[in-house]
């Protein structure tokens, strides 16, 4: 893909797609953890689960749960933790916003 | 494609930085030199190809091919073959990355020039420099560039022939015989890494020479995840693994590849059937020769755009610099390459850097199918990095099967991950 129909793209999605909630997120690199292991854009790898396309509250209540002890999982509660209100909210919309 | 453009869109405007079209065109000339093509560089080359269309990123790096240091010690352990951590930069050179099969000698931070070694000089707006680590041969007496061969460390990635050679030894060495390896004091590459080498020797062992066994002699009293290692080679190896810490004489002080042996502070001789030296370590010979690096031996860094302290526009990312409490580990070196990308960015716009946070996930395999984990998250303190306080953790103890399993099947979802996310 070249890099000029990248940029004409990008520009005209970002104008054509609602303001993605994202956008006000404070610390928006965070989503860049989750990629490290749910595959490229959190589409899912092995058996790294998908995140993309997910419903954006779905994603936002699981995690959540997970800083709030109150799902069992294997060390997403350790993750969740480490990440403030409002970038769980970005995260979430994040990957709900990739179809 | 509506995928990808979708997820460049909601980046770009997550970073706050995908700016009118005019103000684009108006930096079209940027260019962004990355020198190191491993955990950091390749992660830095990819992020600002994908996320900034309109810089131009050049890559320096000597290897046509990465193997990588993680899951060496699956290959060690026989589980994996070289071609499985093996990456090409043929996915980052279509996404439009410049790449120079050469090193870099030279940097002029004043010039804002890298002179590589075949002659020619490269001129960058902003510098990322992820050359990893030195081994510091001499600092341990007897092991040196020849020593390597005969103990391998195994402990940088290179073409994968130092990996190589250690795995031949242990499929040569007789039954009974046994794997010394010698482990620094802190800081080093890879906290858990000499401990899941450890599990992994064993596991071979294990298999095919049950009565070998592996001493495993440290200049530390503790280590990463202490408490899980040491349950899991109970469980999976009993006496076959021994570690010896510092106290009980586990710092080595020399050691003879002539006669095969480490010798320990208090003056004994371990005769081994193969030595694994994990030396004392420094940031790059680049990072060094440039004026760089503190008397540490490390770079000194911005915890929020990991800009070298002493030269603004060189961002130095991955085992180089000193970003403790962060450890040197590659999913750090993915993730402040993609800080200081958008620190670096911005400050080429005149805007602030984006907020930093910081993730780190290092499993390890302590059996093929026992896995375990820690996970911190860090951010910028006034003084430095700051792990967020309550966050993280290490993986249960306990008897847990169902957790040790799904935590090497996670391990392998990171590995993939992390090199689709360098390497495309
Ligand atoms: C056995 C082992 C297991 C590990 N397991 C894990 C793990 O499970 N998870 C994890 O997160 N981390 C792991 N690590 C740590 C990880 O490998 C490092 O933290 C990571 O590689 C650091 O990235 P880097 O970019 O700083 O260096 P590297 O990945 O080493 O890349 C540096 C690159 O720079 C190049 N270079 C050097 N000098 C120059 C120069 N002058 N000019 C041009 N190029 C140059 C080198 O050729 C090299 O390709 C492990 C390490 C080891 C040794």
């Amino acid at each position: 893909m070249q890099p000029t129909g990248f940029l004409a793209a990008a520009v005209l999605a970002a104008a054509l797609l609602p303001a993605p909630a994202v956008a006000a997120g404070p610390a928006p690199l965070a989503a860049q953890g989750c990629v490290g292991c749910h595959g490229p854009n959190g589409g899912g790898i092995a058996a790294g689960a998908r995140l993309s396309g997910r419903d954006a509250g779905e994603l936002e209540a699981i995690l959540r749960a997970y800083r709030a002890n109150e799902r069992p999982g294997t060390i997403m509660p350790r993750i969740a933790r480490g990440y403030t209100d409002a970038e769980i909210t970005a995260v979430a919309a994040y990957f709900a916003a990739i179809r | 494609m509506l995928r990808t453009l979708t997820r460049r869109a909601s980046l770009g405007a997550a970073l706050g930085l995908l700016a009118a079209p005019q103000a684009l065109r108006a930096q079209t000339a940027a260019r962004l030199v990355v020198v190191g093509g491993g955990f950091g560089g390749a992660s830095a080359a990819r992020f600002a190809r994908a996320t900034y269309p309109d810089i131009q990123v050049t890559l320096v790096e000597p290897l046509t091919r990465f193997v990588t240091c993680p899951y060496g010690n699956l290959l060690l352990g026989g589980y994996r073959q070289i071609g499985d951590i093996t990456h090409s930069y043929d996915g980052l050179r279509a996404q439009g990355v410049r790449i120079l099969h050469d090193w870099a000698a030279a940097i002029d931070p004043a010039a804002k020039t890298v002179r590589l070694r075949g002659g020619e000089t490269l001129a960058y707006d902003k510098l990322i420099l992820s050359p990893g680590i030195a081994l510091r041969y001499g600092a341990l007496p007897g092991y040196d560039e020849a020593a390597a061969e005969v103990f391998p460390h195994a402990w940088v990635p290179g073409d994968g022939s130092q990996t190589r050679l250690l795995r031949r030894q242990l499929e040569a060495m007789p039954d009974g015989g046994v794997v010394g390896i010698a482990i620094p004091a802190n800081p080093f590459r890879c906290p858990p890494g000499p401990y899941e080498r450890i599990s992994m020797i064993a596991a071979y062992l294990k298999r095919h020479k049950p009565r070998s066994k592996v001493l495993a002699l440290d200049a530390k009293e503790a280590f990463s995840k202490q408490g899980l290692f040491q349950d899991g080679w109970k469980a999976l190896y009993g006496p076959m693994v021994e570690w010896v810490p510092a106290s009980s004489d586990g710092k080595v002080i020399r050691v003879d590849p002539a006669e095969k042996t480490f010798e320990s502070e208090f003056g004994v001789r371990h005769k081994l059937a193969v030595g694994n030296v994990i030396p004392p370590q420094s940031a790059a010979r680049i990072v060094i020769d440039s004026g760089l690096a503190d008397q540490t031996g490390w770079a000194q860094v911005d915890p929020t755009t990991l800009a070298s302290r002493v030269a603004p526009d060189i961002h130095i990312i991955g085992d180089a610099n000193n970003a403790a409490p962060m450890p040197k580990s590659g999913f750090i070196a993915n993730n402040t390459a993609k800080q200081a990308v958008a620190s670096a960015v911005a400050a080429l716009r005149g805007a602030a850097p984006p907020e930093a946070v910081y993730f780190n996930t290092c499993y390890s395999h302590v059996g093929e199918e026992y896995g375990i984990s820690v996970v911190n998250i860090f951010r910028a303190g006034p003084n430095g990095f700051v792990e967020v306080p309550n966050s993280g953790g290490v993986s249960p103890r306990g008897d847990l099967p169902e957790q040790r399993r799904l935590e090497a099947l996670y391990a392998d979802a990171w590995y993939a991950s992390i090199t689709r996310d360098m390497f495309g």
